[in-house]
């Protein structure tokens, strides 16, 4: 039997001690039987025939032993790299004394941690709300944000995503809710993205308990705020009486060069939402920061909202070390030179392909590639996956390829990767000029 | 209960001082000389203007050494180092017409720097310094004894060259050290070359480390007068080498041998340079004092001659500087053959110059090879013979070892690192320079004399085409905030933007494309 750390890489015999696989063949069939036959299926399609199998700092190995960069990051929940030796150990430690926990009592991990994340949020932050993931998350805002306001309205951009769950479908796009017949209801308002005037508008009825906003909308693309857009909504919703919600869950935990994108805009939230990254990618964990003016239910009737896993104080732990490894000076300073390295590679590379790679929109790490065809990110992440590189396309806008490297990234990684990278971006060029997608 | 994984702790730690430091060598190691040079400037300049406060805290931190005689080493590895290196250039390729090569400088990379109790802060100037000319970044490991005064002086030179357009973290230091955390980084592979200045195991843990390092091995200095020898200078040269920094330096020396036909002038002259000569029953109890159970007792460490001889009993005059105590055989059973971090000097009286050079010899036998020997002689034949037969790789002559060996007092490469080469287990033979914190890539041309080397075939890109620290991202921002907006440290930007830099680079290449001009009619 082969212990999970050592498992083979061959193409046979997948023997992981608590379950086997005769092939990657058979795997995928059982993963199409058993789960989900369509994405299985989707990914076989798509020329990506990934089965994770080791993973370990910003690598990603397929079982069958190929080597990917992951620029991916699952949004994010990898910044520090795979299985970060430091949270994996905190983890460890935590694992001999802490669970879960009883979500009812208060808790040692879960007090600490919420200290820990007032103190380091925006000035004027005052508790925290625990959910399991980002959708959770976003939920608790929302209501949390109907509470101190009573108001219901929730105003959200366009091709918005801020997850899966119950309100949190209800501000996106409705590619994800047509389907379960769960299309947004009239308290849900959605504004063009940048478009101040139509925000003012939307604003201006009074009803309206929050706007939501990603700091840089991430499944639409990373369309970078116009200069000035952040700015202008949040004194907008001062005006209204609306409160200003802050999506961080993937611009936060210094991806931007700042623990929050949104501080680099001078905003003061009235909530943040984080999640993904918060705990190292080793323990699912999302937080809701609110400040005091938000924070009225939790004095009033702290039983409104229950989540059993909400908080889960090994999570805590590990979160606890991943803020600590995000907030470090020297990972700041690390994000400021490899966001700029990596910025001048990727303009290098779009002086080479300038009718091809057409935008890159970057803050720090948070990097959108747009290319000039309607599904270009597609060609784009197969010729990466085909050249070692795990990166994937907008869900909302498939031109746009999400291009998230890690924190902690070494110069020689960098380099390696603006290799691949653009190699991957010329062959895709030139199978999508075969298909006749490239206007010239 | 405390659940925090220590060691994890300390990875954690040293990996972050890495990533910070492989950064900093990244952009740094794409500076041109003049960039290089401003950094330098200000780097040494701040640590000559801390060298008395800083020798002040390297005294009160690990009790032992002289401040007066701190100071010249702070002087010495700071203003001197510059000086001595003014002129020369680790950044920019080197056309030679006659061999028809190119060198161009690559520079080591992330280098970590150990350094020593005994000469604190000097070693870390030094090694800082010379990373700096050699663009290199370097994390500085101190000796925990000294860690505070360390940490200060590191701390100041990185800010002095992070103003001059250094990137930030240029120079780092363990401001905490732990075994793990040096563990870590010795065998980190972001770690490009270990320097080691320390005892003998931290220099063979450098060794095993599965890095390359340059690790030098320990002294024991035996210095020789011969007949010839102008007996007054020589006395009052080993007197104030012996004493200097009260002898905690493996430059100074350990122990004098005479030639016989002299040896009573010779003693004559020590006391009155200020030694003691210790009768037989003295050397015994100073014995006894440094040496309990065959061990050399730490508390001495860098005290000075007074307070050790009253330690022994021994009555010596307020003017003594050093005590020198006589002994017979060479053997390493005589303790005061031994290595001495105090200003004791062995005293052995040889027949002749031949008996002079085996019992200096001896003395090798027992610790120091590979490091270094004085010699006071006038007579040729001697000297010669003498550097012929000690396995040693620098002999001072007519000159106090302990600035003469590390080229303070002589016209060695200065440095506070003295290569003990394959004689003292190390690769380093020579006094450690910037040259050895950088290799070369070389071009070499066919020798035919049909084949030229093309125009501009050396590149003038070797101008910071990383460039310095990046510009804080400010993407979708509309306003600076009230934060703090700078990337992580404020600078300077040189590089093409400087008018004087644009000229220099002008006349450097027009220069070089001359040198190829000429290479080209050859």
């Amino acid at each position: 039997m082969t212990s999970i750390q050592d498992a083979s890489v061959g193409d046979e015999d997948l023997d992981f001690g608590y379950f086997r696989f005769a092939s990657k063949a058979e795997m995928l069939e059982k993963s199409k039987s058993y789960w989900n036959p369509d994405k299985t299926q989707f990914w076989s399609d798509s020329g990506i025939p990934l089965v994770v199998d080791r993973r370990e700092e910003y690598f990603l190995y397929d079982i069958t032993g190929k080597r990917l960069i992951d620029v991916h990051l699952n949004g994010g929940t990898y910044n520090l790299g795979h299985r970060n030796p430091e949270v994996v150990a905190a983890i460890k430690a935590a694992m001999t004394h802490f669970d879960i926990g009883n979500h009812h009592f208060p808790a040692l991990a879960r007090t600490a941690l919420a200290e820990q994340l007032v103190a380091t949020a925006t000035p004027g932050m005052s508790k925290v709300i625990y959910g399991s993931g980002g959708g959770e998350a976003i939920d608790i805002a929302l209501k949390t944000a109907r509470n101190a306001t009573k108001r219901s309205g929730i105003v959200s951009i366009v091709k918005a995503y801020h997850g899966h769950t119950g309100l949190a479908l209800q501000t996106g796009d409705d590619r994800f809710s047509r389907i379960f017949l769960s299309e947004r209801s009239d308290d849900f308002i959605q504004v063009p993205f940048n478009d101040i005037a139509a925000m003012e508008q939307a604003l201006a009825s009074g009803g309206v308990a929050a706007v939501i906003m990603e700091t840089i909308p991430a499944t639409y693309g990373f369309p970078l705020p116009e200069p000035g857009y952040l700015e202008a909504v949040k004194s907008l919703c001062d005006r209204h009486g609306t409160l200003y919600i802050a999506d961080e869950v993937q611009t936060g935990l210094m991806r931007t060069g700042e623990l929050w994108g949104i501080t680099k805009h001078g905003i003061d939230p009235d909530i943040i939402v984080t999640g993904k990254g918060l705990s190292g990618g080793m323990y699912p964990i999302s937080a809701v920061i609110v400040n005091e003016r938000s924070s009225g239910w939790l004095g009033q009737d702290g039983f409104a909202h229950m989540s059993t896993f909400g908080g889960a104080e090994v999570g805590c732990i590990a979160a606890m070390v991943t803020l600590d490894i995000c907030s470090r000076p020297s990972t700041r300073l690390a994000v400021h030179h490899a966001a700029d390295v990596i910025g001048h590679g990727l303009r290098r590379i779009q002086a080479s392909y300038p009718d091809w790679l057409t935008g890159i929109r970057q803050n720090g790490l948070v990097i959108g590639l747009e290319f000039n065809h309607p599904e270009g990110a597609k060609y784009v992440m197969k010729h990466l996956y085909a050249n070692g590189v795990w990166a994937i396309f907008s869900t909302l806008d498939p031109r746009v390829l999400q291009y998230k490297p890690g924190l902690l990234v070494s110069p020689a990684l960098v380099e390696e990767l603006l290799d691949r990278t653009a190699l991957a971006i010329g062959r895709s060029r030139d199978e999508a000029a075969r298909s006749k997608g490239v206007r010239s | 209960m405390n659940l925090i994984d220590d060691r994890a702790k300390e990875i954690s730690r040293a990996n972050s001082m890495l990533e910070v430091a492989s950064w900093a060598s990244y952009r740094y190691a794409t500076y041109n000389h003049s960039a290089v040079t401003r950094i330098v400037e200000a780097a040494a300049k701040r640590g000559e203007a801390l060298a008395r406060e800083l020798a002040e805290a390297a005294v009160e931190e690990t009790g032992f050494g002289v401040v007066e005689h701190k100071v010249i080493k702070n002087l010495g590895c700071s203003r001197e180092l510059l000086d001595r290196y003014t002129g020369f250039d680790f950044a920019t390729p080197v056309v030679d017409p006659h061999s028809k090569t190119v060198s161009i400088p690559k520079p080591a990379g992330v280098v970590l720097g150990i350094t020593p109790s005994t000469n604190p802060v000097a070693t870390v100037y030094a090694k800082a310094l010379m990373a700096l000319m050699a663009r290199c970044s370097i994390i500085i490991s101190p000796h925990p004894f000294a860690k505070k005064v360390c940490a200060r002086a590191a701390h100041e030179l990185n800010a002095a060259a992070v103003e001059a357009g250094a990137p930030d973290g240029v120079i780092q230091v363990v401001e905490e050290p732990s075994i793990p955390l040096i563990e870590h980084l010795m065998k980190s592979d972001k770690v490009d070359l270990i320097v080691a200045t320390g005892g003998s195991e931290v220099v063979r843990s450098a060794y095993s480390s599965s890095n390359p390092a340059y690790g030098v091995g320990p002294g024991n200095v035996p210095v020789v007068v011969d007949a010839s020898a102008n007996l007054k200078d020589a006395a009052r040269r080993i007197v104030d080498s012996k004493s200097f920094d009260n002898s905690i330096l493996c430059t100074n020396e350990s122990v004098l041998i005479v030639e016989r036909r002299v040896a009573e002038k010779l003693k004559a002259e020590l006391a009155r340079a200020g030694a003691h000569l210790c009768s037989e029953t003295e050397s015994e109890a100073l014995r006894d004092l440094l040496f309990p159970r065959g061990q050399f007792d730490t508390r001495f460490v860098g005290k000075d001659a007074r307070s050790i001889a009253k330690a022994a009993s021994i009555r010596v005059p307020p003017s003594v500087r050093i005590l020198a105590a006589e002994f017979g055989a060479v053997f390493p059973e005589e303790p005061l053959c031994h290595e001495k971090l105090c200003p004791v000097l062995g005293l052995v009286v040889a027949d002749d110059f031949d008996d002079a050079i085996a019992k200096a010899k001896a003395v090798l036998r027992v610790t120091g090879a590979g490091h270094s020997a004085a010699l006071h002689s006038s007579d040729g034949d001697n000297i010669a013979t003498f550097g012929a037969a000690l396995p040693v790789l620098r002999v001072s002559l007519n000159v106090g070892n302990s600035l003469g060996s590390s080229g303070f007092e002589t016209n060695l490469p200065p440095t506070m690192t003295i290569g003990t080469g394959f004689l003292g287990r190390s690769s380093l033979g020579e006094n450690l320079r910037p040259d050895h914190l950088v290799h070369y890539t070389t071009i070499a041309l066919n020798r035919d004399p049909a084949e030229v080397l093309p125009d501009r075939s050396h590149l003038d890109r070797n101008d910071m085409p990383n460039g310095p620290v990046p510009a804080y991202p400010l993407e979708g921002v509309a306003r600076p905030s009230g934060m703090d907006m700078r990337p992580s440290v404020a600078v300077p930007r040189p590089g093409a933007s400087d008018p004087g830099e644009v000229a220099l680079r002008a006349q450097i290449r027009q220069l070089v494309l001359e040198e190829l001009a000429e290479m080209m009619k050859g």
